[in-house]
């Protein structure tokens, strides 16, 4: 069904927040956002900004997503097809497409009024928004959600929360790697290997995590 | 400034080991974690990429004239997400079960770093021979790179090869013997980044004691 709200209770959004943020990691789990991972993972306060712009960008463009595919291009994955509410057309083909210009096209907007209207914030994550089109999480959210046929509701609980678990690992990547600069690394692993290998380490603490949802 | 720019077969050869996209360019992580915990997958996986890769690069090359600078990411990834629409939809008729696996993975072709590096460096300024050799050559590299990491996290977490390809049930060729344990890990999340840095760091000790040769010598 192409439903905008299912059944909501406050227990299934937390349980919903609590999965994707932790046991479903977007970067541990599900592999999206590893490049800023590898990259940009050097210093707390960066990965910081860059986890809550991505965390913003995420976000819009999930709602912005979520409802051209409600009310315009329609959505095959659900079961037998929803249509689009107002074209009444099966036009799930131009969904892959329509999202990547919708993410770029949202990121150039968030990144034009942020620096019009709040500049603290611009200088804040100013620099990341660009990186952010190419940054697969975002893509990865829509698609998700356009798999999942989630109602509204949900598609921004999963958005945020998705966010919140990219901002997470990013965070803790970066924590550990401002130590690993000190540390005594094999030549061949430094930069990329021991980066990939840290991150096996935290996907093994994470997968902890996944009594939680029981 | 074209005369500078290597020819076709020497884009082709550069894309299989000296620039492979994923060991020594270190790109299009995410496929490359998520989708090698079978070989069937990888396989699967790099066609679909090899298939847009080559697709968008000869598009791009014969459209590189009316290119904008300003624009020309914009044409690339619109460009991608059609070929990537039509990869998409065959596998999902003709390989459900496949599709099903891959899942949001074959979508996310669209932003894989490679293929857009790759319009970049090499379609939007060379002819369309030379960006199809260059397609090939990276596809292939990318192939490789899938299958090493998936031979080595299948054979450990089900002791065996080709699962889904060969065997009564699908169930694979059985290589290692059967006391050995399935080690689930391997075919789980973190599984996929030990391989895979471990084998990074393999590449680049072979790299870095070949150079070690040849100044050496």
């Amino acid at each position: 069904m192409n439903t905008l709200a299912t059944d909501l209770t406050v227990s299934s959004i937390i349980l919903l927040i609590l999965s994707t943020a932790l046991i479903n990691n977007f970067v541990l789990h599900y592999f999206v956002g590893i490049c800023p991972f590898i990259g940009v993972s050097r210093r707390i306060d960066t990965a910081l900004g860059m986890g809550m712009a991505v965390t913003f960008v995420m976000t819009i463009a999930a709602i912005l997503t979520k409802t051209i595919t409600y009310f315009i291009t329609g959505n095959a994955n659900v079961d037998g097809g929803a249509p689009g509410l107002l074209t009444g057309t099966d036009l799930s083909f131009l969904n892959y497409t329509v999202y990547i210009l919708v993410i770029a096209g949202a990121v150039q907007f968030v990144e034009m009024y942020l620096r019009k209207f709040f500049p603290a914030l611009y200088s804040a994550f100013g620099v990341y928004l660009p990186l952010i089109t190419t940054n697969c999480a975002i893509l990865f959210v829509c698609l998700m959600i356009m798999m999942k046929g989630t109602g509204f509701v949900e598609t921004i609980a999963y958005a945020v929360a998705g966010g919140l678990g990219f901002t997470i690992a990013i965070s803790i990547m970066a924590g550990i790697r401002e130590e690993l600069d000190h540390a005594d690394i094999p030549e061949p692993l430094k930069g990329a290997g021991i980066t990939l290998i840290v991150a096996g380490i935290l996907a093994l603490a994470f997968m902890g995590f996944t009594g939680i949802g029981q | 400034m074209a005369s500078e720019l290597p020819g076709g077969l020497q884009r082709f050869i550069n894309g299989i080991l000296p620039e492979n996209p994923v060991y020594r360019q270190v790109l299009a992580m995410c496929p490359t974690l998520a989708v090698t915990n079978t070989i069937a997958g990888a396989v699967t996986m790099a066609g679909a990429t090899a298939f847009v890769l080559i697709c968008a690069n000869v598009v791009t090359a014969a459209l590189r004239r009316l290119l904008q600078p300003h624009l020309r990411i914009l044409v690339f990834t619109v460009t991608i997400s059609a070929f990537v629409t039509i990869a998409d939809r065959m596998l999902a008729a003709f390989m459900p079960a496949m599709s099903q696996k891959l899942g949001p993975y074959v979508p996310l072709i669209i932003v894989n770093c490679m293929i857009i590096c790759r319009c970049e460096v090499c379609a939007s300024k060379q002819g369309v021979a030379v960006a199809a050799a260059d397609a090939l050559g990276q596809s292939l590299g990318f192939l490789a790179a899938l299958l090493s990491i998936s031979i080595v996290r299948e054979i450990l977490a089900f002791g065996s090869i080709f699962q889904g390809w060969a065997g009564a049930n699908g169930e694979g060729l059985r290589v290692l013997p059967k006391s050995f344990p399935n080690w689930n890990l391997m075919a789980l999340p973190p599984g996929a980044f030990f391989t895979l840095g471990i084998l990074l760091g393999l590449a680049n000790w072979c790299v870095a004691a070949r150079e070690k040769r040849k100044t050496a010598s």
